[in-house]
């Protein structure tokens, strides 16, 4: 195991170097110059020069690459270009906005989605089955900004249950986890919706299983077949899904963000494409990519816990 | 010599609930499949079929509440709702066919390139494929965009690019293992040409599935889209899409909750009519769902 956990962590870092790469590239190399992009296109020639100095865009290309890595080794992101505060402190400061979102998405969408999807699978081509297909297609059909606004209309406008809009300080707990209930439905419910999907193939394939089969055929009660030899199994492959729905989770948390006008990373990301503030922006895609890389290296040393044979490949 | 009288095949009856089985499965897909049509219908007869100018701007009347005249109501500037949701129709399909056209296609040729030459070739392609496929879609997709600025083509040359990566992962799988196949070698021998290879062998084999995952990446695109105009990046005003409208009612939804209520319904029933069909497709070609 430990020789797996070795080899899967020697091998996370040249993904992630290919990641920042993209980024660089995408937006250094890019139409355009940050620059220029930055002041307008009513800035002085000397302005922009001396911007493109500052932010060290003279430099040649290689020397900006290498300088974007080191910085990055240093803990360095750089400092904004609108506000010239480092762009770490403002990450750090909503980053526990977006971790606590995306968690709480995480559970509301196992602790539905798992449940309604072995129903389904066990309960195929029932009522059941339908009317749970038709839900969790409805629910991957949803943008999550639009379920972010019904939810909004129904419990804060008209039930006025909950606020509508922003977050507590996490100084004061309770405010801070009524203000989370609507973003974290909203994102959870779109989640539950796929785990729902995944959970009820997986658990229709199991259920196809000669040891299945053979359980039933000894005789076992249907009970011990399900949860003692299908469901065990069906376990496995819906670990490494969540690491996939911890992923898809971050694209919608940036839409969450954006209707609950929430702090967070995607909030931070989307004021910074607006302002063209490129600094901040680059830094906010690295942190992602550390997250992604972080994700599915957990996900793929918790598959070599639960599945033995994955270690050995 | 013996003969073999009972071939196992499955009774009359069994077959019969299977066919039956098939056709439940193939409704969805059918459903899907008018409701994809009417849109196309909507959004070609937009001019036709709108009550009223989408871009007319009243005023005194600015959001008004539904009527008989205005059934979704009126917007912030005094236009016809209605009017503006059915002119959406038009940018959400034109946005969803196209980048999915178009990063299907570049996405088909470079996974199946990929699984053809091999080697070298192979390795980068479906390197970059897999570290491109490690973002969320959306992600992808606002980085592409804030760098090359708001427009339509924009747009969809942002959706497409992050499409790109989708096919040529599922290209590359199928076309790998025809490639492998004897009718393939077979083809080579007789002196058949790469080319010809390509589209006699091997895009035909793989086509089903190239076809469930444009119309499940359809849907997905036309959700980007509307994300990203929700966002602000989208085509610029006053050309009508779903996600503006969405963006500008948030404002409202105390006074006014028809101005997003009903884009957004549009939108969920456009996104659920190409997951519809992609789903029934998928359902129909694959046997094994049909056990």
């Amino acid at each position: 195991m430990v020789r797996y956990a070795v080899r899967r962590l020697l091998l996370a870092f040249p993904t992630l170097l290919a990641v920042l790469t993209i980024i660089f590239v995408i937006v250094r190399v890019a139409p355009g110059d940050p620059a220029t992009a930055a002041l307008g296109d009513y800035a002085s020639e000397e302005a922009v020069r001396a911007l493109r100095q500052r932010m060290g865009l003279d430099r040649p290309l290689w020397l900006q690459y290498l300088s974007f890595l080191t910085g990055l080794l240093r803990g360095d992101l750089g400092k904004s270009l609108i506000t010239g505060q480092p762009v770490v402190d403002q990450i750090r400061h909503v980053l526990p906005y977006t971790v606590e979102l995306t968690l709480a998405a995480i559970v509301i969408g196992l602790v539905i989605g798992i449940p309604l999807g072995i129903v389904t699978a066990i309960r195929r081509n029932t009522l059941v089955d339908y009317v749970g297909r038709v839900v969790s297609l409805a629910g991957l059909s949803v943008p999550a900004f639009y379920l972010g606004i019904l939810l909004i209309y129904l419990f804060a406008v008209r039930l006025r249950l909950f606020p509508a809009l922003g977050a507590a300080e996490f100084s004061r707990p309770g405010a801070h986890l009524h203000a989370l209930v609507l973003p974290a439905v909203s994102l959870g419910l779109i989640e539950a919706a796929y785990v729902t999907r995944m959970a009820r193939s997986v658990v229709l394939s199991v259920l196809h299983e000669d040891y299945v089969r053979t359980a039933r055929a000894k005789g076992l009660p249907e009970r011990i077949v399900l949860f003692g030899h299908a469901l065990r199994s069906a376990m496995i492959p819906l670990v490494s899904l969540i690491g996939l729905f911890a992923i898809s989770l971050i694209g919608g948390s940036v839409l969450t963000e954006e209707v609950f006008a929430r702090p967070g990373l995607g909030k931070l990301m989307i004021g910074a494409m607006k302002q063209k503030d490129y600094t901040m922006l680059q830094s906010i895609m690295v942190v992602y990519a550390f997250i992604i890389v972080l994700i599915n290296l957990v996900t793929d040393l918790l598959y070599g816990v639960v599945d033995p044979r994955v270690r050995y490949e | 010599m013996a003969v073999v009288r009972e071939l196992p095949v499955a009774g009359v009856r069994e077959r019969r609930w299977r066919r039956m089985q098939a056709f439940a499965r193939n409704r969805t897909a059918l459903v899907g499949l008018v409701m994809v049509a009417l849109l196309f219908i909507i959004a070609v007869g937009a001019p036709v079929l709108s009550p009223h100018s989408p871009i007319a701007q009243s005023t005194i009347h600015r959001l008004e509440p539904p009527s008989r005249e205005y059934p979704f109501g009126r917007d912030d500037f005094g236009r016809d709702i209605l009017s503006r949701v059915i002119y959406g129709t038009r940018i959400a399909l034109l946005v969803g066919v196209l980048s999915v056209a178009i990063g299907g296609v570049a996405g088909t040729v470079m996974g199946v390139v990929a699984a053809f030459r091999g080697g070298r070739i192979e390795n980068w392609l479906m390197r970059l494929t897999d570290v491109l496929l490690a973002f969320p879609d959306l992600i992808t997709g606002l980085l592409i965009l804030a760098v090359m600025g708001p427009g339509l083509w924009k747009m969809i040359i942002a959706i497409a690019l992050t499409i790109t990566p989708r096919f040529s992962r599922i290209a590359h799988g199928p076309a790998l293992s025809v490639k492998r196949r004897d009718f393939v070698e077979a083809a080579r021998a007789i002196g058949v040409g790469d080319l010809r290879i390509l589209l006699r062998h091997i895009l035909p084999n793989i086509v089903g599935e190239l076809l469930v995952l444009a119309s499940l990446w359809t849907a997905s695109a036309i959700r980007l889209e509307a994300s990203l105009s929700f966002i602000g990046l989208g085509v610029r005003p006053p050309t009508p899409t779903w996600g503006q409208m969405i963006r500008d009612g948030t404002v409202h939804l105390t006074n006014a909750p028809w101005f997003s209520l009903f884009p957004g319904l549009a939108l969920l029933l456009t996104i659920l009519a190409f997951n519809l069909v992609g789903d029934g497709l998928r359902d129909a070609l694959d046997p094994k769902t049909q056990a």
